[in-house]
């Protein structure tokens, strides 16, 4: 077991498939002499050389492309944009064309190709930098969505999307990158898509916490525990297509209650997808309705006191969960979390 | 003018436009009688770019079209039963009936697709190129694409990447004069189509895309260099379509005298006279090639006609491609299979939308047959 950081999690992810198997390549804007906007292909270059590890131009809807195209070909192509947002200059070859080649063509070509991308807000970029869009690439069919949470399912994810034979796009989380986890060593360990993560037994509710929001979401479990003898179980989807549902069932069954937390905007939301699912399949074990926990429903601002309050924090999380369960956080002693009183409203904001 | 191959290739060269021409003629009579459902785009008046271009690559080289593709299939070998069930939406066309006509594709034969997103194939092209390049082979991309698609950010980005890249893709723009409905000079400021890759790094060649050997001269000298450079070029094929963008086109941009202008330089009735008043064939081998790309595409409307439909217990099939250990739910199935099995038949494709393709359709139809 090695301490590695999200971000060398991640690495080694790369380096290891690239090593393993021939046809797998990174292209992607300063992946290579710059070494990763966020430094995750750093030393892939010198190690693997031009061939394999290809800078390129600002081009992203033409380079996730020349992804497709080579992946229809037979390779195993690994593009990385450098942030959520470019991936909307990119919609079209992945939604138009990766997401559908196979089914269009009647099953003739595969489009192996793993798209990874940050996302998450924190760092005070703004509009158009800072978003999280789990929901618009979870909406397409033909797509697998991705979204790990740790450095072990980063590199364990990230090497079963780029065995996979679909496209997938890869979420890794900005603020992640610098956060270090326990991770196996085994070369071979892989985390299969499909499989969620119960990062916490409990009994009292169900959270659900998507990619950043599963820590969150785990904290927040500790504090309930700590401070209101809340017994939270918190899942981590890890992939939300496929997803996991027979394991979130199961939980929302065994608590009666579910709390969803995700950083991205509420209206058609991954929040909203899981809620609608575990009220057509789950109605009858739940005592409450359904809640959700999501961002502010606004482009995400500049200035960091407007930021911190437009995507999720701890304090919305156990408002949200005693609310579920009918607490009154006032009641209770030494009830700290109370102090934020900020149940997340039914309009669906963060604050 | 370009000098004639061999008897043998000049008269293949006149069998396959004439299949391609009368193939879309019957595929455009079969979407008057709603067989054909959507969009059919027909290539009719630019038999030669296609049959010019595709007969200069290798077997092992990668073609890539767009959503006027149905030449594209054929001329690469594609049989035409199963470029027809396709435009019928049965299991046997050659993109097993999810495509349509926009989306052909043989895998098999190195055709790699129609699309129907307007530019949306050049990076794809760029792609099986870097595909070939990787591997070591000096297999090379021919992608298709029309004036229109020069326009679209891809082109720039494309063309771009190739060059810096040295990618083995030669980039031919069918100029048929306009983007959907708009004219070549009112929708590119550069109408030197083959010029326009030159601040990109791309050389551009231009052929007569209404004489199938000049296309095939001028294709064959640009395939050589970029097989032997590793480096991508441009071709603009001039060239013309004789039918509107698509069956819903009543033609409202250009005059019927610009129409019968070009149509005098009909690409197939030329070539025919060429090899006719060179020796390479007789009048009656002229008209034998006509009889029998009649009788063919004949059999490919039997053969599509008798097609079964997809079931639809085949509705989810190749979303994914899944092994036996996916787990995990993979697509949410809100359609019943079973819920429309009761119908007694598919309804037609045209069904419900009655008011407006019907009379666009009426349109186009008013424009009459071409003949070869």
């Amino acid at each position: 077991m090695a301490q590695l950081r999200y971000r060398e999690a991640l690495n080694a992810a790369l380096r290891e498939e690239l090593r393993r198997d021939e046809r797998v390549l990174l292209i992607g804007e300063d992946i290579g002499v710059f070494g990763g906007a966020f430094k995750v292909t750093e030393g892939l270059l010198d190690e693997f050389g031009e061939k394999r590890v290809r800078d390129t131009p600002i081009s992203e809807n033409t380079i996730v492309g020349v992804g497709v195209g080579a992946a229809m070909a037979g390779l195993r192509p690994v593009v990385e944009l450098m942030t959520i947002n470019f991936a909307l200059l990119a919609f079209d070859q992945i939604v138009n064309h990766a997401a559908h080649v196979h089914y269009m063509f009647g099953g003739q070509a595969r489009v192996p190709l793993v798209v990874r991308m940050p996302q998450g807000a924190g760092h005070q970029l703004g509009p158009t930098h800072s978003h999280c869009f789990e929901a618009l690439f979870l909406h397409v069919p033909g797509l697998l969505v991705a979204a790990p949470a740790t450095a072990a399912d980063a590199k364990g994810l990230l090497k079963t999307a780029i065995r996979d034979e679909n496209p997938v796009i890869f979420i890794e989380h900005e603020s992640l990158y610098g956060v270090r986890g326990d991770v196996p060593d085994d070369d071979d360990l892989l985390v299969h898509f499909g499989r969620a993560r119960v990062a916490r037994e409990g009994s009292d509710v169900t959270v659900i916490g998507v990619s950043r929001m599963a820590l969150t979401a785990e904290r927040a479990a500790a504090t309930l525990a700590d401070e209101h003898d809340v017994h939270a179980e918190v899942i981590d989807p890890r992939t939300l297509r496929p997803l996991d549902l027979d394991t979130i069932l199961a939980s929302v069954r065994k608590t009666n209650r579910c709390v969803i937390v995700e950083e991205g905007w509420p209206h058609g939301g991954v929040a909203a997808n899981l809620a609608a699912l575990i009220s057509e399949q789950a109605f009858d074990d739940l005592d409450a309705p359904v809640r959700r926990v999501s961002g502010a429903d606004v482009p995400m601002p500049y200035s960091k006191p407007l930021e911190d309050i437009a995507y999720p924090h701890e304090p919305q999380i156990v408002s949200a969960v005693l609310d579920t369960l009918g607490i009154d956080p006032a009641a209770r002693a030494g009830a700290r979390a109370g102090a934020s009183a900020s149940s997340s409203g039914a309009d669906g904001g963060a604050g | 003018m370009a000098d004639l191959p061999e008897p043998a290739v000049a008269r293949e060269w006149l069998q396959t436009m004439t299949l391609i021409r009368r193939f879309e003629e019957r595929a455009g009579e079969m979407y008057a009688r709603a067989k054909v459902g959507g969009f059919l785009h027909l290539s009719i008046g630019e038999e030669a770019t296609i049959v010019g271009s595709a007969r200069a690559l290798r077997d092992s080289d990668y073609l890539i079209s767009t959503y006027r593709s149905h030449g594209h299939a054929l001329v690469r070998g594609t049989p035409p039963e199963n470029v027809m069930a396709e435009l019928f939406g049965r299991v046997d066309g050659c993109s097993g009936g999810r495509g349509g006509s926009m989306h052909m594709f043989d895998i098999a034969r190195r055709f790699m697709g129609g699309y129907g997103i307007v530019g949306g194939n050049l990076p794809i092209a760029a792609g099986l190129a870097l595909a070939c390049d990787y591997r070591g082979t000096d297999d090379v991309t021919l992608c298709v694409f029309g004036d229109g698609a020069s326009n679209q950010g891809t082109f720039g980005e494309t063309l771009n990447l190739a060059a810096l890249w040295k990618l083995p893709v030669v980039f031919m723009v069918t100029n048929n004069q306009f983007g959907m409905g708009t004219a070549l000079s009112r929708h590119s400021a550069v109408t030197d189509l083959q010029r326009k890759g030159e601040s990109l790094g791309v050389p551009g060649m231009r052929c007569d895309g209404m004489d199938v050997a000049d296309t095939h001269r001028v294709v064959c000298e640009a395939i050589r260099r970029v097989r032997e450079q590793r480096c991508p070029l441009l071709v603009e094929a001039v060239t013309y379509r004789f039918r509107g963008h698509s069956m819903a086109d009543p033609e409202q941009y250009r005059s019927k005298e610009e129409v019968a202008q070009w149509r005098q330089r009909d690409p197939i009735p030329a070539f025919g006279e060429r090899l006719v008043a060179e020796g390479a064939i007789d009048e009656d081998v002229r008209a034998q090639i006509d009889a029998q790309a009649v009788a063919r595409v004949d059999a490919a409307v039997e053969f599509a006609d008798a097609s079964p439909f997809p079931p639809a217990e085949s509705l989810y099939d190749d979303v994914y491609v899944l092994d036996p250990g996916s787990t995990g739910s993979y697509s949410v199935r809100t359609t019943d299979p079973q819920a429309n099995a009761e119908d007694e038949s598919p309804r037609s494709p045209h069904d419900g939308d009655a008011s407006e393709i019907p009379q666009q359709m009426s349109e186009a139809l008013a424009h009459g047959e071409d003949a070869a």
